[in-house]
């Protein structure tokens, strides 16, 4: 990439937008829903002056599927929705799961179940991870500024290629429709899935004995011949669910290509950890508030901490496991009902105690809240 | 387009054997249809690697399977959509989606009717059985109202879809229909629908001997094929006959051939006309 470094003020959706292209995505499929539909709109405008494509297929399951469908012809490939939304993508999640497809998809949060509303909501972290039937593991990542909005969707785009996994951005209807300064870099590593070196004759479409368990992957329209199956299916591509052996091996060789690069996937950040007492657990919109009470906190004599997680699936169990050795307490601040606490307590020892504040009610949490649940919890 | 080659010409260069024999069962008008395909692509003027099938589900998805050609054996009723994707992505593959009358008209009716008005470059043979054969012989939205399933162990109460009407309806450019018994005319069929520059639909009228044949006691597979030759009508006939004649009849020939501006081809003047500015 050529240019300078610059600085805009954009939407946050806008810059999962500017992101995504800067990233290499030059085809976007998608059907309109609030709060995500900033992201349609500029891409329809920001795509084909790049030379890529847009379209606003007639629903969420289209708008999945045609995403992927470019992909497989070598494009990268983005889609975007929001709760109700997200739920009728999720077909297509699993099959470009299984397919080993590279694949976007931003998830701009809002309340639920059903339509619910259309007000910030942290409601969809199981969904991101368990949310397609056969349980393969996901990449989730959450921004919680416009900035990382830019970051983050250049981070899915590299690793849904470098991994051939669909990965979801987990956004919500406040970091959505805020507005704030971005710095665009002046350049930044584009990552190419992994294509075939091999004869075009001796190419196999899902070639289990890559070391990292990531099979190149051939463009369809060239001399490869490519079978994309979402069936259970053998190296050629072709179904063999009848086959136990295949069977356990392509689900175990699907989860553990991403748990075997987790220092790859795993952004954590954090802040004031080391001698902390109380170790704060955050993401995306509460990840904010949450820094503000830790520093409010330290300003009351409290030793708290802030562990931000900018990736939330694959859960950093092993890092979170390492701090409740060390620390007693712990507070995950949440937009739900408990989500993210339930896989820090799966973490937690004998001694250490969870404390959590909740809000579902549309509104954000504030820092008095927070504050406040971490003086109660001290 | 080439002259089109007898079939078993054209097998060890299309076939994949190391998949054979498959899993349809004696009988089925799957196999004449794959044929009537293999001809047609070796016929064409295009490449055979920038063709790619795209399946659903069900008997008819395992398709890829069988033909040495690049395959998306996906979703059911999303085989549109993905070709749409793909066809946006890349203007110079040919996306051919094998449906039958569930995935097409059912489950992915939605994704079917938007290609059309789209008038998208992609061709659609939908194999009609009027039966979901895979799952075992519930009703389809093309199963005649009163036929016994086994979703409709009393009879059916609820009308058909004409496929070749809708399609046209909704703005397939081309849209055709054949059987199984005429092979001649399935292959020649399929060659225009490739070659046509627009939504392309052959809608291949079938037969399911262990679904639907047998339940509704017509016989062998033979037979049932000597049913579609009986009661099988030419468009052209057709005008002739009134409504009373039609009663029941399978009505083959062309319905719909015109050229009309297609969507990937603007989409690509669009970026044209933004970069000149």
């Amino acid at each position: 990439m050529k240019g300078q470094s610059k600085e805009v003020l954009l939407l946050g959706n806008e810059a999962c937008v500017e992101g995504a292209i800067m990233a290499g995505v030059r085809f976007f499929a998608g059907y309109p829903i609030t709060p995500a539909s900033e992201i349609a709109e500029h891409m329809s405008l920001r795509l084909p002056q790049e030379g890529g494509c847009f379209i606003q297929m007639e629903d969420e399951i289209g708008s999945v599927t045609a995403a992927t469908g470019a992909s497989m012809g070598g494009v990268k490939a983005m889609t975007a929705s929001s709760g109700p939304g997200i739920s009728l993508k999720q077909e297509g999640i699993g099959c470009a799961a299984i397919m080993e497809v590279p694949l976007v998809i931003v998830n701009v949060q809002r309340g639920g179940p059903g339509i619910g509303n259309i007000q910030p909501a942290q409601g969809d972290v199981m969904q991101a991870r368990w949310g397609t039937h056969g349980g393969v593991h996901m990449i989730a990542l959450a921004p919680s500024s416009v900035q990382e909005c830019f970051d983050l969707t250049v981070k899915a785009v590299n690793l849904s290629e470098r991994f051939r996994v669909p990965v979801m951005i987990l956004s919500d209807a406040s970091i959505g429709h805020m507005r704030e300064k971005v710095t665009l870099p002046e350049s930044l590593e584009l990552v190419e899935r992994p294509r075939p070196k091999v004869d075009p004759k001796d190419y196999l479409s899902y070639d289990t004995e890559a070391p990292d368990g990531v099979p190149p992957m051939a463009d369809l329209g060239t001399a490869y011949e490519s079978h994309f199956t979402s069936f259970i299916h053998n190296k050629k591509g072709f179904a063999a669910w009848t086959d136990y052996a295949i069977t356990d091996a392509l689900v175990h060789r699907l989860n553990n290509k991403l748990l075997m690069h987790l220092n790859d996937i795993l952004l954590i950040e954090s802040y004031l950890l080391d001698d902390a007492d109380m170790v704060v657990v955050a993401h995306g919109s509460t990840a904010r508030p949450s820094k503000a009470a830790v520093n409010r906190a330290r300003q009351a004599g409290i030793k708290a901490g802030l562990l931000k997680l900018l990736t939330v699936w694959p859960f950093p169990y092993e890092h979170v496991r390492s701090l409740a050795k060390r620390t007693k307490t712990f507070l995950v601040p949440e937009l739900n009902l408990g989500q993210l606490a339930g896989e820090v307590e799966r973490c937690l020892g004998e001694k250490n105690v969870l404390h959590q504040v909740n809000r579902v009610d549309g509104g954000l949490l504030t820092p008095d809240q927070i504050l406040a649940a971490i003086e109660e919890a001290k | 387009m080439a002259k089109i080659e007898p079939l078993q010409n054209l097998m060890a260069e299309y076939l994949n054997e190391a998949t054979l024999p498959s899993t349809w069962c004696p009988g089925c008008g799957i196999g004449t249809t794959m044929g009537g395909l293999v001809r047609a692509v070796s016929a064409s003027d295009i490449p055979r690697e920038k063709f790619v099938l795209v399946t659903g589900i069900g008997c008819y998805g395992g398709a890829g399977t069988y033909i040495r050609m690049s395959d998306i054996h996906a979703l059911h009723g999303r085989c549109p959509s993905y070709a749409t994707g793909l066809k946006l992505a890349r203007p110079d593959l040919h996306p051919i989606l094998l449906m039958g009358d569930g995935d097409s008209s059912a489950i992915g009716g939605n994704h079917l009717i938007h290609a059309a008005r789209r008038n998208i470059n992609i061709t659609a043979i939908i194999m009609n059985n009027h039966i979901y054969g895979m799952t075992g012989g519930q009703y389809s939205p093309t199963t005649p109202i009163g036929t016994k399933a086994a979703t409709a162990p009393f009879g059916l109460t609820d009308h058909p879809f004409d496929i070749c009407r809708l399609v046209a309806a909704a703005g397939g450019t081309f849209v055709a229909r054949t059987t199984v018994y005429h092979v001649a005319q399935l292959a020649s069929l399929i060659g225009r629908a490739i070659a046509h520059p627009g939504f392309s639909l052959v809608e291949v009228e079938s037969i399911c001997p262990t679904y639907f044949g047998r339940r509704k006691k017509m016989g062998s597979p033979v037979q049932m094929l000597h049913w579609l030759k009986d009661n099988s009508v030419s468009a052209a006939k057709a005008k002739e006959m009134s409504p009373e004649e039609l009663e029941g009849k399978v009505v083959t020939g062309v319905f719909v051939e015109e050229h009309r501006t297609e969507c990937v081809a603007e989409y690509q003047e669009l970026i044209k006309r933004i970069h000149a500015k």
